[in-house]
């Protein structure tokens, strides 16, 4: 059999290449549950590296923050004495410190306030794709984290997990385009579904006709979409367009600042259900009888 | 040797855009450091390189996304290939033309990812062209900084070993 004219190589590998992502993307879509396996690998691999370059650049930022940056304000400000430089660097430190000990606190709270089983994570990367809007995680399944767990952070819902690595995790946050929770209007208790935009902002569907929503409404998660857990906060509704007797579109603007999240808390386990109510015992007396 | 440095390209810029995600924020959406690698290498290696690099990028985005596992993937390589295609057929050596490249790149990238997504029923754009020109010109103008660099870097280095053996001769004159 004759072998392909090498000039064609490109164009055969072009062939294959396109086919075989046709072929991966239909099997996704049909079946709507993906290859795991290729997908935790890949996940698996990247997120590591990502996690160490993470690593490495929390090295450069504190040496930059630490000595070069100090030696630039000293070419700067010749004049001022070393001890002066000295404490206002030491008062920065203190600030930033301050800064996290503020962050965890709330964090602590949460953790408090939520009755489920939960862990705090750290972020250690963003997006690898401006198509995406995700995080990782530097907690995997070694730490008991599984897929579609509710991610939180003191604020409110910050998204669900997708992919779990053995010390990584893959978070898609609420504002993705592929995100969705269920979600209610919380003064009207009007349900409909949240859905990202995947430009920072998040709008609700599915709406009823006569629902009553204003701008400033608070949207909180209904509890039936069998991720998050009813009652956490989303995000307060921004502008609300009508098109006749209908809803055009109801744009909410998050609460979580997703730009600057740092730590967040994972929940793992719903609180236990509650022991069913017990009849109440009759006297001894009256058993006797 | 050529695959050391595609993989190594893509793996690179993978890596920025989720370090500059994490510390740009709601700005890392505006680029696509990930593309320009893809683009730099089908301009720089040829179309095999390209498709090759564009499925390995577009795959690994997917897979960190939680997207669709091979729409980015495609993207990507068709974006590869045809950016390789161009990098053969024209002269792309000048500033303007490998700006329009990468603009290019990007508004193919985008309509098949994007279209794909809407194709399929997953995803909603309301008016997806302000961000993808935004986001076009990013990346043409840091692709064009990327080959420049690239570009200036070996003159450098030369320049500074002719600079360092001169000063030698003249220390031992």
């Amino acid at each position: 059999m004759a072998l392909p004219d090498t000039r064609h190589r490109a164009r055969y590998l072009f062939g294959a290449v396109v086919v075989g992502h046709i072929l991966l993307i239909s099997a996704q879509v049909s079946s709507r549950s993906g290859p795991p396996l290729l997908q935790a690998a890949l996940m698996a691999t990247l997120t590591t590296a990502q996690d160490a370059a993470w690593t490495v650049v929390g090295g450069v930022r504190t040496v930059w923050d630490g000595y070069a940056y100090l030696r630039g304000v000293e070419a700067e400000n010749e004049r001022l004495s070393r001890d002066i430089v000295d404490l206002r660097l030491r008062l920065q430190q203190e600030r930033a410190s301050a800064g996290t000990t503020d962050q965890l606190r709330a964090l602590v709270d949460l953790r408090a306030r939520v009755p489920w089983t939960t862990t705090g994570a750290e972020v250690v990367a963003g997006s690898a794709s401006p198509d995406f809007r995700s995080i990782t995680l530097n907690k995997g399944r070694q730490d008991g984290l599984q897929p579609d767990m509710p991610v939180l952070a003191p604020s409110g819902v910050v998204g669900r997990i997708v992919l779990v690595a053995a010390s990584t995790a893959s978070v898609q946050l609420l504002i993705d385009r592929n995100a969705a929770a269920a979600g209610v209007i919380e003064r009207s208790r009007t349900q409909g579904i949240v859905l990202g935009n995947g430009d920072g902002t998040l709008r609700i569907e599915y709406l009823s006709a006569t629902a009553e929503i204003q701008s400033g409404d608070t949207v909180v998660t209904a509890g039936t979409d069998r991720i998050y857990p009813k009652g956490l906060v989303i995000g307060r509704v921004e502008r609300v367009e009508r098109n006749g007797p209908t809803y055009r579109s109801v744009v909410i603007k998050p609460v979580v600042d997703f730009s600057a999240l740092e730590t967040v808390l994972v929940l793992l386990a719903p609180p236990p259900p509650a022991p069913p109510a017990m009849p109440a015992k009759p006297a001894e007396g009256q058993a006797a009888k | 040797m050529t695959a050391v440095r595609v993989v190594a390209a893509v793996v690179v810029a993978l890596l920025l855009q989720s370090v500059l995600a994490r510390l740009a924020g709601e700005a890392a959406i505006h680029v696509d450091l990930v593309l320009v690698a893809v683009t730099w290498v089908a301009l720089r290696f040829g179309r095999v390189s390209g498709v090759l690099g564009g499925t390995l990028a577009g795959l690994a985005q997917d897979a960190l996304g939680g997207g669709v596992l091979g729409i980015g993937g495609l993207a990507k390589s068709v974006s590869g290939y045809l950016t390789g295609i161009v990098g053969t057929q024209f002269i792309v050596t000048q500033t303007v033309p490998r700006f329009l490249v990468f603009l290019g790149a990007t508004a193919v990238n985008a309509l098949i990812f994007m279209g794909l997504y809407v194709l399929l029923g997953l995803r909603h754009y309301d008016r997806p062209y302000l961000d993808v020109a935004i986001q076009g010109l990013s990346n043409a103008v840091i692709g064009v900084l990327v080959f420049e660099g690239a570009e200036l870097l070996p003159g450098a280095r030369e320049r500074w070993r002719i600079r360092r053996a001169y000063r030698g001769k003249r220390r031992f004159r």
